[in-house]
């Protein structure tokens, strides 16, 4: 199989819609309101805090007090309220409904995670202060530091990286201590085509040159040409498991186990760790670290685009070159951070930190409960559903839409489906438009790229038959539309706060921060 | 179990639609030997919420948090009033339970909130544009040495003695894998800023200055003449912020020349949260934009002409440059740039030098009261919310004994550079708006009796 470049279109044909209803004087739509930019609408004598008078007091600024005008508008906080709100309505999440973005694993975020870690003792902390006053929150790491080894089989948890992708910075620098350690530079890192593209970002990213694997026509790493590729040269093969196409790569025992023949080590994409969670442990299958986004599997939430968390777990071969700082339980039951002025004996190994503090607590906290809410038998039972629920979308429309590896067997939480078969003209873009219309969110689209035209649909454990059924009624709808033609389909979407929006012109023409019209004018 | 709405039923009936006679045939494609046949030994099954909510308790109860004591720490992280609203705003679940804004039209709400958050930011630090946040200011910092190797093609970079030393850890870290050169020394205790020394240090092969300001210390110095060197040299200047509400109060690192400017955002809307997550911010010249790691949003039109923005210039992604791409960077920090975006929303400019103000009077106050303590000395000349003590004796220690009794005093230098030894007895105080007479005054005599 080959990757697309082509990407998707980037740009809408302007459409008229002669049965659009009639233009309002404010430009709002009843409940959906028309919001300014807060430049537009606030002022900078306007606050929405009250404060103390400052006790008088000679500066200690010398010449550098600030005299310019910054340009900040202030609103008083019942606009400030009002503003926010009306933004947060234009906006799809998935509180209100289905969210198929497949490899993100848009799952409920329980409620009782944000109570907990909005408890001052673990909001209210700073990450400096001395041991023995944050001894609950050197706990919160240790005790999920602890379930995430034992869910995974692994032997250490690195549990600082912030996201996915700085947590596989972290599992390639483990990687990379340890082949120096043994003296041995090797230079490349083998990615299958199919991978997210954090995974050759991140590689090039750390100083290695990245190399393609391909796929075989099923959808899997070709065990075949990775054999044939690796050598001394090789450091590492990351590879995604359950892989982007949905499926589990049924060799990843083989392959490891030829990996580490090779004298390299296994990186494991935990992205799609939802799918295995409490059924199969990584470790078994010959990982050597692999990083688990807290925001996917353990319901943290994404709060459009972040805070994420990466803990990676870790080998027994790669465990001591993990970053700093770390936390210890002693026989005593207390936890002991290892820092700077220790690692040189107690982690002489450990490559150095890779953020200011402790990691993500805030998400570990919410991770924690989450954890400990559903237990070793809800865990389980959440990769089954979640399995169970990809696979009945996956052959309940595997009739109207192409299923490029339905045949080749189940899928694991993610269904997908290609392009082929729609009417000319029409595509992927058309039917996630299609799905805004109706309700839903779209699936991720054109990825991975092994697939043409893609349509990758996590539903995740946490959507009921119900929901299903209408989101399957609603893509059985689309791909009908899509494969006779319906011109329609190609303007949608129609009630969503925005119509398609023109991405090419706002990369050719880029406006990245709000100017008086006055000055922007000028600068024309 | 509470969040699984699946009933037996609906399994068993969706076994019959997939042709599947148990879930087990799902999970096929696993090798024999890695099915695990039951829940996986020594973990507890789930929990109610009452149960859960009681262990976490438990252990939120074990720690000292900021609120309870009187609190003096800084270094990075600081403690600052965030209004009501913030946090009740953040938690709207369009806001909470949204993605990566991938799906404009459905997605403005956050758009919007980005745009204007990259104008907030852009201003404030001084700079043409700004991106839609990293994860904190460490990281943010690494990015500008990269970027500025990318812009200047040159791997050699003078770091500031009084860079925050884990941003300087975390180049290193970084440093040792992708070859660049890192010139960096620990402090002294100097009122003055080492930007004479730094500006000495520029060389040809230079791509860059780091330089903190405030610095850890609490040092701040006009960054124009370094900005000039760098320039006349061929290098970037960049300027870090660690506490972003100093720039109510004094000049902005952009207005003196930097060319990128980074930061963290923590202390405004985020909160302490010990370390994490927290907010990168990232600013720089306009001419550099194409450089810049992580999201941008840009303003457009939709199929209507209606205004409408986008995450743009996503070619120095990751998701579509792979290997080349600027950064390794995905998720970001979006929930936390919101927090910010609101609470800079609700100070406005005038609000904002309020605070400022308040902080700087406060921490003046406290400067002079603890500087009368017998045998504390005040080390800086020039700060704005955070300043430097040296006492007659080993701070670490000091800040244990203190906070054993339930005084939380300050950040020594000793945990900040454990392998300098001449910098032991140094204490970093930080004071902000949360801070009362009553907090310094009971510093002030705990020391005085600590020292006694």
């Amino acid at each position: 199989m080959t990757m697309l470049k082509e990407g998707r279109p980037t740009a809408p044909t302007p459409v008229e819609d002669a049965h659009m209803a009639p233009a309002t004087a404010t430009g709002n739509r009843a409940l959906m309101l028309e919001e300014k930019l807060i430049f537009e609408i606030g002022s900078t004598d306007t606050t929405g805090v009250d404060f103390a008078d400052a006790p008088q007091a000679a500066s200690r600024f010398g010449s550098l007090a600030r005299t310019d005008g910054i340009g900040l508008p202030g609103l008083s906080e019942q606009e400030t309220v009002r503003h926010y709100t009306r933004l947060s309505r234009q906006n799809y999440a998935i509180d209100l409904g289905l969210f198929p973005l497949g490899s993100c694993t848009m799952k409920h975020n329980p409620r009782l995670n944000e109570k907990v870690a909005r408890m001052p003792g673990f909001a209210d902390i700073h990450p400096l202060q001395p041991q023995s006053t944050v001894q609950g929150a050197l706990g919160v790491i240790n005790e999920l530091a602890v379930w995430l080894i034992t869910l995974t089989g692994m032997h250490g948890v690195a549990m600082t990286p912030k996201a996915g992708a700085h947590g596989e910075l972290c599992g390639l620098l483990c990687i990379r201590a340890a082949l120096e350690a043994r003296g041995d530079a090797r230079q490349v890192v083998l990615v299958p085509e199919s991978a997210h593209g954090t995974n050759p970002a991140t590689a090039a990213f750390c100083g290695y040159k990245v190399e393609d694997i391909p796929a075989t026509p099923d959808g899997r790493v070709d065990l075949e040409a990775l054999k044939t590729r690796l050598g001394p040269d090789v450091a590492a093969v990351m590879i995604t498991n359950p892989n982007t196409c949905g499926l589990f790569e049924r060799d990843m025992k083989v392959i490891s186990d030829a990996v580490h023949a090779a004298g390299a080590f296994v990186y494991c994409d935990g992205a799609n760790f939802n799918a295995i969670v409490g059924r199969v442990r990584p470790g078994d299958l010959g990982v050597d670290a692999m990083h688990i986004n807290l925001h996917k599997t353990f319901s943290t939430p994404h709060g459009g685009g972040g805070p994420g968390s990466g803990p990676v777990v870790l080998s027994e071969a790669l465990s001591p070159f993990g970053p700093l700082p770390y936390t210890v339980r002693m026989a005593d039951g207390t936890i002991h951070l290892i820092e700077e002025d220790n690692v040189g004996e107690e982690m002489p190994q450990s490559f150095g930190r890779m953020s200011a503090f402790h990691g993500q607590m805030g998400m570990f906290t919410r991770a924690l409960t989450y954890i400990l809410s559903h237990g070793a038998d809800g865990l389980r039972q959440v990769a089954e559903d979640a399995v169970l629920n990809a696979n009945y979308v996956l052959r309940s429309l595997e009739d109207v839409l192409d299923a490029p590896f339905g045949a080749s067997g189940p899928c694991m939480h993610e269904a997908l489906f290609s392009d082929k078969g729609l009417a000319e003209g029409f595509t992927t873009l058309d039917i996630a438009k299609g799905l805004i219309d109706e309700g839903f969110h779209p699936m991720t689209m054109y990825f991975p790229l092994v697939v043409h035209g893609a349509m990758l649909v996590e539903p995740t454990e946490t959507e009921s038959k119900a929901a299903l059924d209408q989101f399957i009624l609603a893509l059985r709808s689309l791909a009908e539309r899509a494969k006779a033609g319906d011109e329609a389909l190609k303007g949608a979407p129609y009630h969503a706060p925005r119509r398609r929006l023109d991405e090419t012109l706002a990369a050719r023409k880029p406006v990245l921060s709000w100017s008086e019209p006055d000055l922007a004018d000028a600068a024309e | 179990m509470r969040y699984l709405p699946l009933t037996d039923g609906d399994r068993q009936a969706m076994l019959a639609t997939i042709g599947a006679a148990s879930i087990d045939d799902l999970f096929v494609d696993v090798p024999a030997e890695a099915r695990l046949a039951g829940t996986i030994p020594g973990l507890p099954d789930h929990a109610s919420e009452m149960a859960v909510e009681r262990h976490m308790a438990a252990l939120a109860r074990k720690n000292l948090s900021a609120g309870e004591a009187p609190f003096f720490l800084g270094a990075g992280a600081y403690k600052h009033h965030v209004p009501a609203s913030v946090d009740h705003l953040i938690q709207r679940g369009e806001f909470l339970t949204a993605y990566t804004p991938y799906q404009p039209e459905i997605a403005q709400g956050t758009l919007q909130v980005l745009f204007e958050f990259q104008t907030q930011v852009a201003r404030l630090l001084g700079c043409d544009v700004a991106n839609a946040s990293m994860y904190d200011g460490s990281t943010a910092c690494w990015e500008a040495i990269g970027m500025a190797r990318r812009i200047t093609k040159r791997g050699k970079a003078i770091l500031s003695s009084g860079l925050h030393p884990h941003y300087v850890s975390v180049a290193q870290t970084m440093a040792k894998f992708t070859g660049d050169e890192l010139a960096y020394t620990t402090p002294e205790l100097d009122s003055e800023c080492d930007s004479s020394k730094l500006i000495a240090a520029i060389d040809k092969d230079t791509s860059c200055v780091v330089v903190q300001y405030p610095d850890i210390l609490g040092r701040i110095e006009d960054l124009t003449a370094l900005a000039d060197a760098a320039h006349a040299a061929g290098a970037l200047l960049i300027a870090v912020v660690t506490e972003p509400v100093a720039l109510g109060a004094i000049k902005a690192p952009g207005a003196m020349g930097a060319d990128i400017v980074v930061g963290e955002g923590q202390s405004l809307g985020v909160g302490l949260q010990f370390g994490g997550p927290y907010l990168g911010l990232f600013a720089c010249k306009q001419k550099y934009v194409r450089q810049m790691p992580g999201r941008l949003c840009g303003e457009t039109v939709d199929a209507a002409g209606k205004r409408g923005f986008v995450l743009t210039l996503s070619t120095r992604e990751q998701h579509i440059r792979r290997e080349k791409a600027t950064s390794n960077i995905c998720t970001n920090s979006g929930l936390c740039a919101l927090a910010f975006s609101i609470h800079m929303t609700l100070l406005g400019e005038k609000g904002l030098r309020q605070l400022a103000g308040l902080n700087h009077a406060l921490a003046c106050q406290a400067a002079d009261r603890l500087a009368k303590v017998p045998g504390v000395t005040l080390m800086n000349d020039s700060f704005f919310n955070e300043f430097t003590l040296i006492l007659p004796t080993d701070a670490r220690e000091a800040v244990r004994n203190l906070a054993d009794r339930g005084i939380l005093a300050g950040v020594s230098l000793g945990r900040l550079f454990p392998t300098a030894p001449d910098l032991a007895n140094g204490l970093v105080v930080a004071v902000t708006e949360t801070t009362t007479a009553e907090d310094i005054d009971a510093l002030a005599k705990a020391l005085e009796e600590e020292l006694a």
